[in-house]
């Protein structure tokens, strides 16, 4: 019987009348009871409605820019016990809202998989396998044999054994990325020598330079990693921008591994999954800073800068930009470009937005501006 | 080289990504009507967008999206392949 009520209520959210059912049934009420509280809710969500015409662009850039206005403007700020820096508060925000290519501090947040996530010993070797090592972090000396016209690398045993590699497959390594050379292992070092049968000393020793530079292990682009722990069980926090190879690494689990570059999201995911992205990190930001913004703002704020397929930023190149209206461009940023560019190419405008009727000291298609009347002619017999 | 298991993912399964879902034209209009708009006035999404990679769409094709929102619930969201 309780049911069925319900479902006289089908412009209520779903949410809303879960809750509503919850409450009900933790109060114990009855049919004609349960019929008032979802009489009163319906008020209310009316009530909460906006009306047609209200400017909540505007309320959305109020809403955000009052307590932006509080945030702090240090760009550094190391986060508790992780080691890592991070830029947040409004730095941050105009970052992402001006849709930078690059996020100044990229960081991907690596799940690992249930049986790994937990274990704090298979999480470092994860985590080991993730980070970027170069030749010279499993070696101890690079020495240039000047008799025998070739290089001299010592590995590092121990050091070896934590990156779980060994000495023939750093023979293999060194062949197949460096092209012009010959490798070898010897009892306790790699020769490495040029192929060409005559070359200078400084060949050799820009060699040595580019020996040891040699990627190893872990993936591209991965300067630091570190484990965490987050609702009992460990996360690895990267430092740097490789979403794919990182996804693509064995025991991570790349369903919820999430970076906070957005375009790296928009190029792997989708733009739905940026939009997502944009409003997980402002929503981030601002409760970092001890702020209440309404997620509806935030939600309009992401929902317009993904309208147009691909993520663009609140800017004169992003969607301030892409505006029909000569006149509201102009009076974004740089109007004189804008409206010199309008008048070479004879750009007309049709006065159909707020700024430009703002300008013109005209009533603006806004609340109960919005409205006009359209007289319909008959036609005349 | 050390060993690695290089597995396709799935991006469907990616915990940002919503389900995306192509519609029929019938349906098209119907949600034209409904909003009283032109197709061109719908949000975009471009046609090699990797969310919608298996779903072969073609230019002018409507996606339907169902996203999980913090305020409803549930909500539909439509874009235009361009």
């Amino acid at each position: 019987m309780a049911k069925s009520i319900y479902e006289e209520y089908t412009e209520l959210p779903q949410k809303l009348l879960d809750e509503v059912k919850r409450e009900v049934e933790a109060h114990n009420l009855k049919g004609d009871q349960v019929k008032r509280v979802l009489d009163r809710v319906r008020t209310e969500f009316e009530n909460a409605m906006i009306s047609p015409g209200e400017a909540i662009g505007i309320v959305t850039a109020e809403s955000i820019g009052e307590p932006g206005t509080q945030m702090t403007l240090n760009v550094f700020h190391f986060a508790g016990v992780a080691e890592v820096a991070v830029t947040l508060g409004l730095p941050r925000l105009i970052e992402l809202l001006d849709a930078r290519k690059e996020p100044s501090t990229p960081r991907i947040e690596v799940y690992l998989e249930k049986d790994i996530s937990k274990d704090p010993v298979k999480v470092k070797r994860v985590a080991a396998s993730i980070k970027e090592t170069k030749l010279w972090e499993v070696a101890d000396e690079f020495t240039v044999n000047m008799s025998q016209s070739r290089i001299e690398v010592y590995p590092n045993k121990s050091k070896m054994r934590d990156f779980v590699i060994t000495e023939t497959q750093l023979v293999k390594m060194i062949t197949d990325l460096l092209k012009n050379v010959d490798a070898r292992a010897n009892k306790d070092f790699i020769s490495i020598k040029l192929k060409a049968e005559t070359f200078e000393l400084k060949e050799l020793y820009q060699l040595r330079e580019k020996v040891r530079e040699l990627h190893v292990k872990g993936v591209k682009g991965i300067k630091q990693v570190l484990p965490i722990k987050k609702d009992n069980e460990f996360v690895v926090i990267c430092v740097g921008n490789n979403l794919k190879e990182v996804m693509k690494t064995e025991g991570v689990d790349f369903k919820r591994t999430v970076t906070n570059d957005i375009f790296m999201t928009e190029s792997i995911l989708g733009v739905e999954a940026a939009r997502q992205a944009i409003m997980n990190e402002a929503i981030e930001v601002v409760e970092n800073q001890g702020l209440d913004i309404d997620i509806r703002h935030i939600m309009l704020l992401a929902d317009v800068m993904t309208s147009l397929g691909t993520v663009k930023g609140i800017t004169r190149s992003g969607i301030t930009g892409e505006k029909e209206s000569v006149l509201a461009r102009a009076s974004f940023e740089t109007p004189l470009k804008h409206i010199v560019n309008a008048t070479l190419k004879g750009e007309e405008d049709k006065l159909n937005s707020v700024i430009e009727n703002v300008m013109l000291n005209q009533e603006i298609p806004v609340g109960t501006g919005l409205p006009s009347l359209i007289a319909k002619i008959k036609d005349q017999k | 080289m050390v060993k690695k298991i290089v597995y396709k993912f799935d991006v469907k399964t990616h915990v940002l990504v919503p389900k995306h879902i192509k519609l029929k034209k019938e349906e098209i209009s119907e949600i034209l009507q409904h909003y009283n708009i032109k197709k061109s006035q719908l949000p975009k999404i471009k046609k090699t967008d990797p969310a919608i990679e298996e779903l072969e769409v073609e230019k002018g094709d409507v996606i339907k999206i169902i996203r999980k929102s913090p305020t409803v619930g549930e909500t539909f969201f439509y874009r235009v392949v361009v």
